[in-house]
């Protein structure tokens, strides 16, 4: 056997089984393709986003994550200009956390890809940061950074996308592949031994029948033989017996049936 | 994929230098739970690697809260080996330029990753 088979015995039934799966398993390797070429598209359109946004280019009106970053530090920058150093002030008074994010999801042909979504929620952090000194600089800073971080909100959706499809596309495409190469010809090859093997069975059948009406046929002249054999050796008998009845006495009671006597 | 593995991921960590630190927690972002774990890292000059590295662990792994964890590239540059060894989808690491240090985007694992997928 050239190609693995599935074991099966080479019935009808089976057959009519093996062929069906061959379909079922073109019909799944046709959908498994196309889902992987959505993905694919998919996949394509996000690295080209993630590219665009990590590199530091100006492309378009979006701003990009270097851009939006130095901008940031920039204002931070001023910040300590005019407030003096606010870190420690800052990291001491976290307690919880106001900018959450939220995950939401997309659907994309039958993969979920969440799309992280920032969420302000409770008071606004460091409302009274800076009274003193610099408060309307420290405000803006703040807007400033929140704009920088929805951005690398945005971009860690991306990436999330991009390693979710990444993983999927490669699990799909092995799918494919699985089905392409080994399910497919697998299952050909079932089929093909099956019918190679009715075949012969049919050729098997024939003969066997052949060989059954020869050996009727030869029975039945052998049978035809043997009673006109028997019928001559009777003819015989009776001749012998009518020709010399000096030997032995016919047994005339046996061998004559007399017609019944009818008055 | 479950909802129910990025549902609950509602903080981002944070791994960075001083002013980067300062800048993102400005926005709220910073957090501390009950147990006093801060989701945030700054890291200086003095900082020990290993630190980092068990902070980025924590964000990373032991802590469920988290959904992305951005970190100075120059910080990741430290723990690269962790970085680039880093595979699950959860919480997303996003490294972030500093001011100090310019961006490198042929250093990001996830940029270095999609070189090596289309150069072949």
């Amino acid at each position: 056997m050239s190609a693995p088979r599935e074991n099966v015995f080479p019935t009808r039934m089976n057959l009519t089984v093996t062929k069906q799966r061959l379909k079922g398993a073109k019909t799944g390797h046709s959908l498994l393709k196309r889902k992987s070429e959505a993905l694919s598209a998919r996949f394509r359109e996000i690295v080209t986003k993630i590219k665009e946004a990590s590199s530091f280019q100006q492309s378009q009106a979006k701003l990009l994550m270097g851009k939006v970053m130095q901008n940031a530090s920039f204002s931070l920058a001023q910040v300590s200009y005019v407030t003096g150093d606010i870190g420690y002030q800052v990291r001491e008074s976290v307690k919880t956390a106001s900018f959450k994010i939220e995950a939401r999801q997309e659907n994309v042909s039958g993969v979920l890809l969440p799309i992280f979504e920032k969420k302000l929620d409770g008071s606004d952090a460091f409302e009274l940061t800076g009274l003193g000194r610099g408060g309307q600089q420290i405000q803006e800073t703040k807007e400033v950074y929140i704009k920088a971080a929805e951005t690398l909100v945005d971009l860690a959706s991306l990436q999330t996308a991009f390693s979710i499809l990444d993983e999927v596309i490669k699990l799909t495409n092995r799918r494919v592949n699985a089905i392409e190469h080994v399910i497919i010809p697998r299952v050909e090859n079932t089929i093909k031994y099956i019918n190679s093997e009715l075949d012969e069975m049919d050729r098997e059948e024939f003969y066997r029948l052949k060989k059954v009406q020869a050996k009727k046929k030869e029975r039945a002249s052998k049978a035809d033989k043997e009673a006109e054999l028997l019928e001559e050796s009777k003819n015989k008998e009776d001749k012998e017996a009518q020709t010399s009845p000096s030997g032995e006495f016919a047994n005339i009671l046996s061998n004559h049936t007399d017609s019944d006597i009818i008055f | 994929m479950s909802k129910t593995l990025f549902k609950d991921r509602n903080l981002m960590g944070l791994i960075g230098d001083e002013d980067t630190v300062t800048g993102l927690l400005l926005t709220g972002m910073g957090d501390i739970d009950a147990k006093q774990r801060a989701n945030f890292l700054v890291v200086d000059k003095k900082t020990e690697v290993d630190d980092i590295k068990a902070k980025f662990t924590e964000l990373t792994k032991s802590r469920n809260d988290i959904g992305i964890v951005l970190i100075n590239q120059w910080v990741a540059d430290l723990i690269r080996s962790e970085v680039d060894a880093y595979k699950a989808i959860f919480p997303t690491i996003l490294e972030i330029p500093s001011k100090d240090h310019p961006y490198d985007p042929s250093k990001d694992s996830v940029i270095k990753t999609i070189q090596k997928m289309f150069d072949d």
